[in-house]
């Protein structure tokens, strides 16, 4: 039985313990990464890769915007096949209540500095044409972008590794705790802290974690480039990602660098198998193409599915775990895994290192969890 | 020939035989049916639908396998050089 | 949608096994349907094409249409929604296909291995150009260089000679000794020695090159020259075509997709060329790569007894076993050899959907790092033209399959059908 010692281990590549790791390497620290498989290949590449700012609540606008404004500046370190694209995004109303709220988010964002522009139906009409006919306007965020998350995930794990982390590859964790991990193969890593980001698997190293598997699933064609120029999403999103025991479809589509069409999106909690559900997909398709009608005739090459992590209220579990000091969160981050990877690294590695954060950390602590009513639809 | 029937390449009138795929017609008329994703060009190689590399625009419809459409009189085939890029 | 079809047995794939199949379930009376993409019936072997005509095939879609069974060409089957229906596509339309029991026929396709330049205009698989001039391209004057490894390549310049190609050479990478051996051990199947001297007679006078393959392609925005390996030295060939292949690759697709377990590869079958799943039978390439003989053999047992006649089937077995012996010997004979893995290099390109180089490939630990890093497989061909050459270069075998196993337009991705749709939306509640 060998032991070794680090001051960081993270338990899970995905893209919020590969952030970790490099945030954890720059400071200096010490940081083992144990991924079981293939790097970011779990949720992170299920995803569909967006960087966005989100208002559901004040603490997920916090997160996103700072997190956002973080990879807008690793932009320029990023190699070409992350593909970052800062395509912007545009919340489409398709009557007058959704445009109430294209109006509420206007004045939320401008107030916080988040550049926005509310479009009218004219203006939708002219810069995305293949909307069908009839919406009322949207909202335009440019400063939204996407990018290839199994990439990025690898490009943050070789500057990890560049700054002197260890990886872990191929091995599986058995058991956490006190400062121990203890892999299959006998192996035991010892730290003063150990970070859970095994994402949906969370709870299965930290029992009593509040985070569960929702499926999503996701679409993908052939080449069509210029169909569409920015993400598009409908207002309803919110009411999807919203309900916490229903099975529900949202349109969300995105163009990808390579003039893929990336179709998405369905929530479903309860659903254990990876296989794709035939009925949420035709759902989820048919809804897209209500707001995309030629979608119809494209040409889609391959569909999968994959689990977020969700938390009751709906933001990510960031720092100690009550009832073992040694064990730090990184998980639970739902549909926004990959815009707040980069500020969640930074928020973890400040409370592991005692500094103060750029924004306050409360809302996020798995502290929160015993005093907090669960959430109902 | 008697059995041929005439379609559009590339916006030029070709004459090929009743039965003809739309790939042979490509062929014929001296061009290839796309670029790559890096710009290459591509042709017919599997001739059985399965590659996907014959891929070309058939009446204004985007990747269409041409190896597995008969030309039909008329038809408006156009090469994908600018669709990939 | 178009139509909603209903049958006994449905026989996916329109080639020897497929029309063997469905004929022999047909003459039992039971209602049976066969179902291609093509636009015509044959598959890939018994390809008629342009004025051209097959005795064989002919003689099996005769019996097809007297006993009434349905052809429905034109259609690419991608998923199936439920058990015992599939949904395959037209140009235009869905279709929905019900079964009670199902032959999957669904053949081979060619490998191909990557090596410099292998991706200019005109180098093309050896059944891909064959293909190509049945569908009406004249090769006629053009100079050709027919490369691989397999039996299909004698076929294919036999083919092409006899509408006047000029065949420079045939390069077989099997060496001279084993190709002996293969053709001793065709003393057991006398109709194959008759059909390949036949061939051998066709195209006497073009060279017949073993120990021999292609490592580069060149040209500027088409073929000009191929580059032979030949013992110690390199030769180079002009020529205007090349048509090359090593051997098949058998397409197992669907029969994974619906369940039915794989062994080396191929669909394990009993007897009665039923698989792992009880009302699922296949037959032809995807249980073995053995040929034509062997594909419409099996074809019968399995149309037979998914037709519920186990009788019938019987009396083929003798002959089965016969031809699969020559199947086996196929395999051993044409085993690719290991220098052909040298033959890339770093910035050859291996797949070709999404343009990843070997280098890049190189540099991954396994077939999900290199998707995922590389996109390599997740293009439109769902990984059939790379996946059988990352296997060979480095070992990797694919994933899980998952619908749509064939690109399919997103109006018809799920779709359901009233009757179908019900049931499932018994499960779902919630606000959309």
């Amino acid at each position: 039985m060998s032991v070794a010692t680090y001051d960081v281990v993270i338990v899970g590549g995905g893209i919020v313990g590969v952030a970790c790791a490099y945030e954890c390497a720059q400071r200096a620290l010490r940081v083992a990464l144990i991924e079981q498989d293939v790097i970011g290949g779990g949720a992170t590449a299920a995803g569909m890769g967006h960087v966005v700012v989100m208002d559901d609540s004040d603490a997920q606008f916090a997160l996103t915007r700072y997190s956002q404004q973080l990879w807008q500046e690793l932009r320029r370190e990023l190699p070409a096949e992350v593909e970052y694209e800062q395509c912007g995004t545009i919340w489409v109303a398709a009557d007058e209540d959704e445009m109430s709220e294209v109006l509420r988010k206007h004045a939320y964002y401008s107030r916080r500095g988040v550049p926005v522009e509310v479009l009218r139906a004219l203006d939708l009409e002219r810069i995305e044409p293949n909307l069908r006919k009839g919406m009322t306007g949207g909202l335009l965020i440019p400063e939204d972008g996407v990018l290839y998350p199994p990439c990025a995930a690898q490009f943050l794990l070789e500057s990890a590794l560049l700054k002197g982390a260890t990886l872990y590859s191929g091995s599986t964790v058995s058991r956490i705790g006190s400062g121990q991990v203890y892999l299959s193969d006998a192996t035991t890593l010892s730290a003063a802290v150990v970070v859970n980001a095994a994402g949906a698997s969370a709870p299965a190293l930290t029992p009593g974690i509040e985070v569960r598997k929702r499926k999503g699933h996701l679409v993908i064609t052939d080449r069509y480039p210029g169909f569409v120029h920015h993400q598009l999403v409908e207002l309803g999103y919110l009411k999807s990602a919203h309900s916490v025991n229903a099975d529900s479809v949202a349109f969300n589509v995105q163009p990808r660098q390579t003039g893929q069409l990336l179709i998405g999106s369905s929530r479903q909690f309860g659903a254990e198998h990876k296989d794709v559900d035939q009925e949420i997909m035709w759902r989820m398709l048919q809804r897209a193409q209500e707001y995309l009608p030629a979608l119809a005739k494209t040409s889609a090459i391959r569909a999968w599915t994959g689990f977020r992590a969700a938390t009751p209220d709906k933001l990510p579990l960031i720092g100690q775990w009550p009832a073992d000091p040694s064990v730090y969160l990184a998980t639970g981050h739902e549909g926004l895994g990959i815009t707040t990877s980069l500020a969640t690294a930074r928020l973890l590695a400040d409370q592991i290192t005692g500094k103060a954060s750029a924004i306050p950390i409360e809302p996020y602590l798995p502290s929160r969890m015993a005093s907090l009513e669960h959430a109902h639809a | 020939m008697p059995d041929d029937i005439t379609v559009l390449v590339n916006g030029r009138t070709l004459a090929v035989p009743q039965g003809a795929t739309v790939a042979a017609a490509i062929v014929t008329a001296g061009t290839y049916c796309r670029d790559s994703v890096k710009g290459e060009p591509r042709t017919v190689l599997c001739g059985m639908g399965i590659c996907f590399e014959c891929r070309a625009e058939v009446d204004g419809k985007p990747h269409q396998r041409t190896c597995q459409i008969i030309c039909v009189s008329g038809m408006r085939v156009s090469t994908q050089d600018r669709m990939s890029r | 949608m178009t139509a909603n079809k209903q049958f006994d047995v449905l026989v996916v794939g329109g080639g020897p096994a497929g029309l063997a199949a469905a004929a022999s379930a047909a003459q039992h009376g039971v209602r049976v349907g066969v179902v291609d993409e093509n636009p015509n019936l044959g598959g890939q072997i018994w390809r008629q094409g342009i004025g051209g005509t097959n005795t064989e095939a002919e003689n099996w879609i005769r019996k097809l249409r007297s006993a009434d069974a349905e052809i429905l060409c034109g259609m690419r089957v991608f998923d199936y929604p439920t058990p015992n229906v599939l949904h395959a596509e037209t140009h235009d339309d869905l279709v929905e296909l019900r079964y009670r029991k199902l032959v999957l026929a669904t053949g081979a396709r060619e490998r191909f291995l990557p090596f410099p330049g292998w991706t200019l205009p005109n180098v093309m698989g050896a059944g891909g150009l064959q293909a190509l001039v049945k569908s009406g391209f004249s090769i006629a004057g053009k100079r050709v260089v027919v490369a691989g490894t397999g039996p299909l390549l004698l076929a294919v310049a036999a083919y092409l000679h006899s509408h006047s190609a000029q065949i420079a050479m045939i390069c077989e990478q099997v060496s001279l000794r084993r190709l002996a051996k293969f053709g001793f051990s065709l003393l057991s199947h006398p109709d194959k020695i008759a059909q390949g001297r036949y061939l051998r007679k066709q195209i006497s006078g073009v060279p017949f090159v073993p120990s021999c393959w292609p490592v580069a392609a060149e040209g500027q925005g088409t073929l000009r020259a191929v580059v032979i390996s030949r013992g110690e030295k390199f030769e180079r060939i002009e020529c205007d075509f090349l048509a090359c292949g090593f051997h098949l690759v058998p397409n197992v697709e669907l029969a994974t997709l619906l369940g039915c377990r794989l062994r080396n590869g191929f669909i394990t079958v009993d007897e009665f060329q039923q698989t792992t799943v009880p009302n699922i039978f296949c037959a032809g390439e995807p249980t073995g790569i053995g040929g034509v003989e062997l594909a419409v053999t099996e074809g019968q047992i399995a149309g037979h007894a998914a037709a519920g006649h186990p009788k019938s089937a019987r009396t083929l077995f003798r002959d089965r076993r016969k031809l699969r012996k020559f199947g086996e010997v196929l395999e051993r004979t044409f085993a690719l050899r290991p220098e052909l893995r040298e033959v890339p290099v770093a910035e050859t390109l291996v797949c070709r959907c999404e343009d990843v180089t070997y280098a890049r490939l190189k540099a991954q630990p396994s077939w999900r790092a290199a998707k995922l890093q590389t996109r390599c497989g997740m293009g439109p061909c769902q990984g059939r033209v790379c996946g059988p050459q990352t296997e060979f270069l480095f070992g990797w075998s694919a994933d899980s399959v998952r619908p749509p196993i064939f690109p399919a337009r997103v109006e018809n991705l799920g779709r359901m059908l009233p009757d179908i749709a019900p049931a499932y939306s018994e499960t779902l509640r919630g606000p959309q």
